[in-house]
């Protein structure tokens, strides 16, 4: 981690953004890159740690020792039911022609 | 200075409300009326609800009163007025997760622990302000603007569950739902001077809960008793279809449980959470609270867990990944806000994030984003997955010799108004004490345990094993009984 472990810069923060769909302002960028650092500063604190030897932890369930179901055992029958209705989904969404969602143009050049 | 206006309905416990409907001396409906009243006279100022549900409320309120008349049978939670975190799903009903970007949003389905809060017989007073999103330790980042601490109102009520914990502080619902992903239902049950009880992970369903950090979300009751909280706890508890990470183990009726005597218990102090930076009139509470077990026939154990101060680093680093994850779903295609200039897709998800997303989401987002980016995945995440192995062999290793871990919630009492909104890593710090029992995925609770010489509340900190909820509870109720013997 030592090696991953300095200054974010602020192009590293716009990329960081873009990978996110977020748009920073030119005011929130800097103050951005400044929380990020100081944060990033005390997560280092783990590299005191030797965790070669750990396997890493996922899901709580792992130290439970529940068998894992590699096999799909706990997945539900895979069998037609009825859902939420469209109507009620459809309501929610800011545009909508009441069987699809309508978004603005998708190719852009 | 604490909430000026008093009220008898700020003392009712869950137990005496359904008692009083079941035999006839209360009436659902009357209940519930008196809730509207005093919320329309003191929430304007402590500003704990989002939305308010009072026609669901009187339509199931008259069921309940229909029902007791005619002598049927009656749940748990007969007529008992309860409000909702807003992260939870309810039917038709605004739900924001304190959200601009869900402003106006109303699911198509209730939450599971709604469902089963109303199947009992509860009363659902309306929706609970909280911090964007659960995330925050003081409900500052509500986009609805912050929740007054009703004990204190120049402080914060604690977060993220600030305003489930201020309701049933301030007499504006019996008890209600919260979640808590790193510390949110604890912390402010402390600060607010209620019980609030983090259920084992699995223990409780999340169908209908939007998704802060799936490996670490859960959903927990406060409420004015440790018995309360336990008979909320069985009605939510269980294993539900809709949810493949809800456990089949068996529920248990914990509100008997906790009424067990405590004698024989072996109880752990773990020596971390004592060291520097714990207020001393916390320190004292809680060496008072042991001094009681003790009295009541507990022996007390040193446990050490080593790992603790690494706890709040990999809590960061976990729940912004997943957090960046989970908020990928907010673009402004099937609900809550959509920029309207956007004349592309691409620009139409980043301009409606950008105004939908307040600062500190954005920050765990980046955060999340970062660690996950390639070249720093194994840097940050998969070590931070890494020690999260270790700061739950802590505890395993602990459960081996002991039955409970008693320690401290938070470092301080609640602190003032805009105190720590300034510099974020100071505000996570405030979770010190609660991010390890979320990381292990084991049940803890808030229990209130004193107060301040200035009059805040002090809560300690209950941890058990994992689907221990009963011995944590029984040693809630113990410290409770001490409290009321002081």
């Amino acid at each position: 981690m030592s090696e991953a472990v300095g200054a974010v810069t602020l192009e590293q923060v716009r990329h960081v953004a873009e990978l996110a769909n977020l748009e920073l302002t030119a005011e929130e960028l800097p103050r951005m890159a400044k929380d990020l650092n100081a944060i990033l500063a005390h997560i280092a604190q783990l590299n005191e740690l030797d965790t070669a030897e750990v396997a890493p932890m996922a899901q709580v369930g792992e130290v439970l020792g529940l068998a894992v179901a590699s096999k799909g055992e706990t997945l539900r029958a895979d069998a037609v039911k009825a859902s939420v209705e469209r109507a009620d989904v459809m309501a929610a969404a800011p545009e909508s022609d009441g069987r699809f969602f309508k978004v603005p143009k998708v190719i852009e050049r | 200075m604490s909430l000026e206006s008093k009220s008898s309905l700020e003392g009712l416990t869950l137990a005496e409300a359904r008692a009083g409907v079941v035999d006839g001396s209360r009436s659902a409906v009357r209940l519930a009326m008196e809730h509207y009243a005093r919320i329309a006279v003191v929430d304007s100022e402590v500003h704990s609800y989002l939305a308010l549900t009072e026609e669901r409320a009187m339509a199931q309120a008259e069921r309940v009163d229909a029902a007791a008349k005619a002598g049927e049978p009656l749940g748990p939670l007969a007529g008992v007025p309860v409000g909702i975190k807003d992260v939870l799903a309810t039917r038709g009903v605004v739900t924001t997760a304190g959200s601009k970007i869900l402003a106006g949003y109303r699911p198509p389905y209730d939450a599971t622990v709604v469902a089963r809060l109303e199947a009992a017989g509860a009363v659902v007073l309306g929706k609970l302000n909280c911090d964007e999103f659960a995330m925050g330790s003081s409900n500052e980042n509500s986009a609805y603007g912050p929740v007054r601490n009703p004990r204190a109102m120049d402080r914060v009520p604690g977060g993220s569950s600030g305003g489930s914990a201020a309701a049933v502080a301030a007499g504006l619902c019996v008890a209600s739902l919260g979640t808590d992903t790193g510390g949110s239902i604890r912390q402010p049950a402390a600060f607010c001077g209620v019980v609030g009880v983090l259920p084992t992970y699995g223990r409780v369903s999340r169908y209908g809960l939007i998704a802060f950090a799936s490996s670490l979300d859960r959903v927990g009751p406060f409420a004015r008793s440790v018995e309360d909280a336990a008979t909320m706890l069985e009605v939510l508890s269980g294993a539900d279809a809709m949810d493949a990470t809800s456990s089949q183990a068996a529920v248990v009726a914990y509100a008997a449980e906790a009424k067990k005597d405590v004698a024989g218990l072996r109880i752990g102090v773990p020596e971390e959470y004592f060291g520097e930076g714990l207020d001393v009139e916390i320190r004292a509470a809680i060496e008072r609270a042991l001094d009681e077990l003790r009295a009541a026939g507990c022996t007390i154990h040193k446990v050490s867990l080593p790992h603790t101060r690494y706890a709040v680093p990999t809590y960061y680093v976990i729940a912004t990944a997943e957090a960046s994850s989970n908020l990928s779903r907010f673009d402004g295609v099937r609900y809550g806000l959509r920029a309207e200039d956007a004349t592309t897709l691409s620009g139409m998800f980043r301009e409606t994030r950008d105004e939908g997303f307040g600062a500190e989401v954005k920050r765990r987002i980046l955060l999340g984003t970062y660690v996950l980016s390639a070249g720093y995945y194994d840097a940050y995440y998969r070590k931070a997955q890494q020690v999260r192995a270790l700061l739950t062999r802590d505890f395993v290793e602990a459960f081996g010799v002991v039955d409970a871990i008693v320690c401290p919630v938070t470092p301080t009492p609640a602190f003032k108004l805009g105190e720590k909104t300034d510099d974020p890593l100071q505000m996570y710090l405030e979770d010190i004490y609660s991010v390890a029992a979320s990381l292990a995925g084991i049940c803890g609770m808030s229990v209130p345990c004193g107060e301040t010489q200035g009059g805040l509340p002090i809560g300690v900190q209950v941890l058990g094993k994992h689907f221990d909820e009963a011995t944590m509870l029984r040693v809630g109720a113990a410290i409770e009984a001490g409290q009321r013997g002081r």
